[in-house]
C-alpha cells in the first residue's frame, strides 16, 4: 500500500510503478488525497459541533475534492498554487501538511498563522502555497505577480494556479487578474469549481453567459471542460492544462461542473439547494463515485479502502490532538507589529503625557 | 542646473533600476510614452523589460506587485493618478497591509501616487489619499513636500522592506525647484524636519501645503511673530516627538492639510499634542483643512476649497491672540 504522504516531492512527477498502469496508480493516489481531505473535514465539522474548540467558521470542501486533488497533484514543487476555500484536497497533495489545517482552524500558536489568521487563511507563501485573502479574486494577480517576475528572470518550467468558484468569478479583482495574466501571456491555469451556488445564490443570479468556461476565449485562455464528479477526468483534463501551461501555451482556463454537498460554511444548512439537482448527475459524491471505479477495476478491495479509511483516521486524529495540545498565542507575548522595520513603527500611537 | 521635484522622482527611479536589478516599474502608459507626467520618461528605453505599460487595472497591478515581492522583486507602481487608487483599494489595504503580519513574510512594493489638486483637476483627480492608508495597519505612508526628499524618501521606499504608499504631490512637479540632489539625506525616514525655526507657534504640515504655511510664515515674520513649521515629510510612521518637542517651546499648534477635514492627518497630529502635549499649551491646538466637499474643477473654486497662506495666516493670528 502507497504510504499516504504529505511531501512536496511526491509531486515532482506522476508514479511510474513496475506493477500498476501509470494511470491506475494516480488513481489511488488521487483518491487517498481526497479521502484524506474528506476525513479531515469531517473531524473539523466534529470539532465545530462539539462547540468551543473552534472559533469562526467551518469551510468544506465536501463534493469538490477531485477537481481539487487533480489540481494539487498536477502541480510540481517549485509551482505556485493559491487555493481558494475548498480546496484541502488540492493543498493535501501539494505538500501542505494535514497538521496545517488543524493548527489553523483549531488556533493553534504552532500553526503557520500563529492564530493571527483563521481556517482557510492560511499558507505557505516560500513554499508556494500562498495565503489567501477573503476578497474574492485578488489571488489571481498576485499569482500573476510571482509568474511575472519569473518571466523577467527568463526562469521558464513553472506554472501558478488559482482557484476561484462561480461566484468569485463576477468580482472586478477576477476580471482584471484574468485578464492581466492573459495580456502578459503568464503559465496560468485558472481553476473554476463551477458548484452552483455561490453561498445561497445560484447561477442564474450570478453570470449570464451559457457557461462560464465562455469566458475562456475572452481573456485569451485555452478552454477545458471537465465533470468535476469524476476524478479520473479531473485528473486528465486538469493535468491537461496544467501540462499545456508549463510547455508555454500560456494561460489556461478549467471549469469543473460538481455540486456543493455542504453549505457555504457549517453554520449554513443549504437548504436552499435544489432536490432535483441533489439527484442530478452534477449532484453526485466525487469520493464515493472514486471508491466504485476503484473497485469497479479490482485497483482495491472494499477491505483496503476501509483500512485506507482508518489510516486516513488516524493521521487526523494525531493531528487534531496535537493542535488542540499546542494551545492559542498568548497575546502579552506577541509583538504587535504590522510593519516589519523597526524604524518605521508608528510609536507615537502609544505616546502618553 | 536646477532639478524639479517630477525630475527628481524620475530620477530616482532610475537611479534604482541602474543599481537593483530587482527593481521594476509597473503602471499605465509608463513604458515608451513616459507616464502621464512623464515621471518615467526616457526609462522604459534605458531599461528594456523593467518599465511595463500595465492594462487599466490598478487592483491587479497592486496584486501583481505583491506577488513579484514574494518572488524577491522590488516593483513600483505608478498609479496614473492617485484617485484611482481607490480602484485597488482591497489589495493594498487587505493584502499588501496584512501579509507581513499574517504571515511573516515582508512585502516590499511601492505605491506613487500622483497626490493633490492642480486648477483644473476636478473631483476625479486630484485627491489625496495619505489619510485613508495611513488609517490601515501595515503600510508606510509618505509625503514628500520638497524637491530633496521626493528623491531621498522614494529611495527610502524602494529600499524599505514594507510596502510603502508614496504620495507625491501633482501641484509641485514643475513648480518645485532645487539647485541640486544632494547625496545623502539629512535625515531618517521616520523624522519630520523643522522647515522653518521660530518660537510663537508651530505649524504642522506635510505635501504642498508646507509651501503655503511657508509663506504664511514669511509674512507673519515682517510682523515680528516666530512661527516655527514643520514638515512631517513621511505621515505614517508621524514623529510625534518632533511635534511635541516643538509643541513644548511654542505652546501654540496649528494643523493644516489638504486632506478633507473628517479625521485625517491633522486631527491625528491634534489628537497626539493632547494627548501628550496638554501642558505644553498655551490656547487650543487648531487644525485646517480642505473643505468638506469633492475637490471642485473651477480653478477659482479650487483655489478656495483648499487651504492657503492668506487662510493660514488669519488662522495663525487667531492662535497668537488667544
Amino acid at each position: 500500500m502507497v504510504e499516504l504522504a504529505s511531501s512536496p516531492e511526491i509531486n515532482e512527477a506522476f508514479p511510474r510503478s513496475a506493477s500498476l498502469d501509470p494511470s491506475q496508480s494516480l488513481l489511488l493516489r488521487a483518491y487517498r488525497w481526497m479521502l484524506l481531505a474528506r476525513t479531515t473535514d469531517e473531524k473539523l465539522a466534529a470539532l465545530y459541533k462539539a462547540g468551543g474548540k473552534i472559533s469562526g467558521g467551518v469551510f468544506l470542501g465536501t463534493g469538490q475534492e477531485a477537481l481539487s486533488a487533480a489540481l494539487g497533484m498536477a502541480l510540481r514543487k517549485g509551482d505556485i498554487f493559491s487555493p481558494l476555500i475548498r480546496d484541502l484536497a488540492g493543498r493535501l497533495a501539494f505538500g501542505e501538511p494535514v497538521s496545517d489545517a488543524m493548527r489553523t482552524f483549531l488556533g493553534s500558536k504552532e500553526g503557520p498563522m500563529r492564530g493571527r489568521d483563521g481556517n482557510i487563511h492560511r499558507g505557505r507563501i516560500h513554499e508556494g502555497q500562498l495565503a489567501m485573502i477573503s476578497h474574492l479574486g485578488a489571488m489571481i494577480s498576485t499569482t500573476a505577480g510571482v509568474l511575472l517576475a519569473r518571466k523577467m528572470r527568463g526562469q521558464t518550467g513553472t506554472v501558478g494556479a488559482i482557484s476561484i468558484g462561480d461566484g468569485g468569478t463576477s468580482t472586478g479583482a477576477t476580471h482584471e487578474g484574468l485578464n492581466l495574466a492573459g495580456v502578459e501571456r503568464l503559465p496560468m491555469v485558472a481553476v473554476i469549481a463551477n458548484n452552483q451556488y455561490a453561498y445561497s445564490t445560484p447561477n442564474n443570479r450570478q453570470y449570464a453567459c451559457a457557461d462560464l468556461i465562455d469566458r475562456a476565449k475572452g481573456y485569451g485562455y485555452e478552454p477545458h471542460s471537465v465533470d468535476g464528479t469524476d476524478f479520473e477526468a479531473c485528473l486528465e483534463v486538469v493535468g491537461r492544462a496544467v501540462e499545456r501551461a508549463r510547455s508555454g501555451h500560456g494561460p489556461q482556463m478549467v471549469v469543473g461542473h460538481l455540486l456543493r454537498l455542504t453549505g457555504h460554511g457549517l453554520h449554513d444548512d443549504a437548504s436552499y439547494v435544489d432536490p432535483k439537482l441533489k439527484a442530478s448527475a452534477v449532484g453526485a459524491d466525487c469520493l464515493r463515485l472514486a471508491e466504485r471505479i476503484l473497485i469497479e477495476r479490482g485497483l482495491a478491495e472494499e477491505g483496503e479502502l476501509a483500512a485506507m479509511k482508518r489510516e486516513a483516521q488516524a493521521k487526523v486524529e494525531e493531528a487534531a490532538a496535537q493542535a488542540l495540545r499546542e494551545g492559542g498565542p498568548d497575546p502579552s507575548q506577541e509583538d504587535w507589529a504590522a510593519i516589519s522595520d523597526a524604524r518605521m513603527l508608528d510609536r507615537g500611537l502609544a505616546m502618553r503625557s | 542646473m536646477a532639478v524639479t521635484y517630477l525630475e527628481a522622482i524620475r530620477s530616482a527611479q532610475a537611479k534604482a533600476l541602474a543599481e537593483d536589478e530587482r527593481v521594476f516599474i509597473y503602471g499605465q502608459d509608463i513604458g515608451v510614452f513616459g507616464g502621464a507626467f512623464k515621471a518615467t520618461k526616457g526609462l522604459a528605453v534605458a531599461h528594456p523589460g523593467r518599465v511595463l505599460d500595465s492594462p487599466i487595472s490598478e487592483d491587479a497591478a497592486i496584486g501583481l506587485a505583491i506577488g513579484a515581492s514574494i518572488e524577491g522583486m522590488r516593483p513600483i507602481i505608478e498609479m496614473q493618478f492617485a484617485d484611482f487608487s481607490s480602484v485597488a483599494f482591497s489589495q493594498i489595504v487587505n493584502q499588501a497591509g496584512t501579509q507581513f503580519y499574517r504571515t511573516g513574510v515582508r512585502c516590499p512594493i511601492v505605491v506613487r501616487l500622483p497626490s493633490g489638486g492642480t486648477p483644473g483637476g476636478g473631483p476625479f483627480h486630484s485627491q489625496n489619499m495619505e489619510a485613508i492608508y495611513a488609517h490601515y495597519p501595515g503600510l508606510v505612508v509618505m509625503t514628500p513636500a520638497t524637491v530633496e526628499d521626493a528623491y531621498h524618501l522614494l529611495l527610502e521606499a524602494i529600499a524599505l522592506d514594507d510596502p510603502v504608499i508614496f504620495c507625491e504631490h501633482k501641484h509641485l512637479y514643475n513648480h518645485l525647484k532645487a539647485e541640486r540632489l544632494p547625496e545623502k539625506s539629512d535625515l531618517p525616514p521616520n523624522k519630520a524636519r523643522i522647515a522653518r525655526a521660530g518660537r510663537d507657534a508651530t505649524v504642522v504640515t506635510h505635501g504642498a501645503m508646507l509651501h503655503e504655511a511657508l509663506t504664511a510664515a514669511g509674512d507673519l515674520a515682517r510682523e515680528g511673530w516666530q512661527i516655527e513649521v514643520i514638515d512631517l515629510r513621511v505621515v505614517k510612521p508621524l514623529d510625534s516627538e518632533t511635534v511635541l518637542e516643538s509643541v513644548a517651546r511654542t505652546g501654540r499648534v496649528l494643523a493644516v492639510g489638504e486632506n478633507t477635514p473628517w479625521g485625517g492627518v491633522t486631527s491625528e497630529v491634534i489628537a497626539r499634542i493632547a494627548d501628550a502635549g496638554f501642558q505644553s499649551l498655551d490656547a487650543p491646538p487648531r487644525r485646517l483643512n480642505c473643505k468638506d466637499t469633492p475637490v471642485p474643477y473651477h480653478p477659482n473654486l479650487w483655489a478656495a476649497h483648499r487651504p492657503n497662506a492668506a487662510e493660514i495666516t488669519r488662522e495663525l493670528r487667531d492662535l497668537l491672540k488667544f
